[in-house]
């Protein structure tokens, strides 16, 4: 039942992501890439890029075109809302008992202690990246890449848009 | 009115919120603040602290309970299609374009020159959460969980929510010991 997949891909990282859009990434990317095989690692980058090429909320962009590439447009309404509602949901309805504990050291600890096991997920999603890169586009050209936009999006501060576009177009130029 | 209102306000805040939720929370607190008015500095300061403290993406979030506030049910629909539904719409257009296209060289080359990128856009997410782990957390335990996470997850293959799980409900449950210092970020 694809629906029901879909809405359990984009459900469990929808509950567990604290610290928003981007903590969800790697949680996204463990049950459409590891648990589903929906996407290879080359396809949901692809796809990373271009989320982060556009605007607007990271989490909902990713599940709506996984969504839609599974299930049509009523997946694609079944990603965003295993996404978004159950959030949305607690948020509105538990506000007035959450007012009290917005200060609480025990939801500040809940973010503080996830942090370790989110960068570990990043950092080996990275490392899937650059490995794939190198089988691809061979040792000069990722190592070229990575110095580039490192410098470009870190120190330059050049908005991460433009230097998706810009290695866009070297791709087309010079890779194809 | 108020849902046009509402739907322009949370429509500018997702068309304009390149990189993320995190990104366009100013964004919304120049709408809701201080171009409607419809909070105050110190609700808007309350709402944002709140959603944080709950998973799952802050910007829609941000956009259900405001668009509640202001107009009901219909109002939070509203609000949260603006904030998305553009930007959905955009990336299915181009990436199914772009997939038709697969088996053309240039577009092969694309794919190839843009991995590494995001690998990078990666790689910096991957610092920024250990050193707020370790703002947090000190050098021992961040280390300690990082390698336990990675030995968990990667090694043992564990399904990651599991763990985050438990560590959430342990962070519920642990007896709590007054005056715990406050991080203040999130």
């Amino acid at each position: 039942m694809i629906y029901w997949e879909i809405f359990v891909a984009f459900f469990i990282p929808g509950i567990l992501g604290y610290g928003g859009g981007p903590a969800s990434i790697p949680l996204v990317e463990n049950e459409v890439v590891g648990r589903f095989g929906w996407m290879s690692v080359n396809e949901f980058s692809e796809m990373l890029a271009m989320a982060n090429a556009l605007p607007g909320p990271i989490a909902t962009k990713m599940a709506g075109y996984i969504g839609f590439q599974q299930g049509g447009v009523l997946g694609a309404f079944v990603g965003v809302f295993a996404t978004v509602a159950p959030s949305l949901i607690l948020m509105v309805v538990l506000l007035s008992i959450l007012y009290k504990f917005k200060d609480s050291p025990k939801v500040k600890l809940m973010t503080a202690l996830i942090r370790p096991t989110i960068a570990i997920l990043l950092g080996v999603m990275a490392f899937q990246f650059f490995a794939s890169s190198y089988e691809g586009a061979g040792f000069l050209q990722t190592i070229f890449l990575i110095a580039a936009s490192f410098i470009l999006m870190e120190r330059m501060k050049v908005h991460p848009a433009f230097v998706i576009v810009g290695s866009l177009v070297y791709g087309a130029v010079f890779l194809g | 009115m108020k849902q046009w209102q509402l739907f322009l306000a949370f429509f500018r805040v997702g068309m304009l919120g390149y990189g993320g939720g995190p990104s366009s929370i100013p964004l919304v607190h120049k709408e809701v603040v201080e171009k409607y008015k419809w909070l105050s500095d110190d609700e808007f300061a309350d709402i944002l602290a709140l959603g944080n403290s709950l998973p799952g993406p802050i910007a829609t979030k941000m956009a259900g309970y405001i668009g509640h506030r202001v107009a009901g049910i219909t109002g939070m629909m509203n609000a949260v299609l603006a904030t998305i539904v553009p930007t959905i719409t955009i990336m299915i257009v181009l990436l199914t374009f772009l997939s038709s296209f697969r088996d053309k060289a240039w577009v092969e080359g694309m794919t190839q020159a843009v991995v590494p990128v995001v690998g990078v856009m990666l790689a910096v997410l991957t610092y920024d959460f250990f050193r707020k782990a370790q703002g947090k957390l000190g050098w021992v335990l961040t280390l300690v969980m990082t390698f336990v996470s990675f030995v968990v997850i990667e090694i043992a293959g564990v399904h990651p929510g599991l763990v985050i799980g438990v560590l959430l409900l342990y962070a519920l449950l642990k007896p709590s010991k007054k005056d715990e210092e406050g991080g203040d970020e999130s």
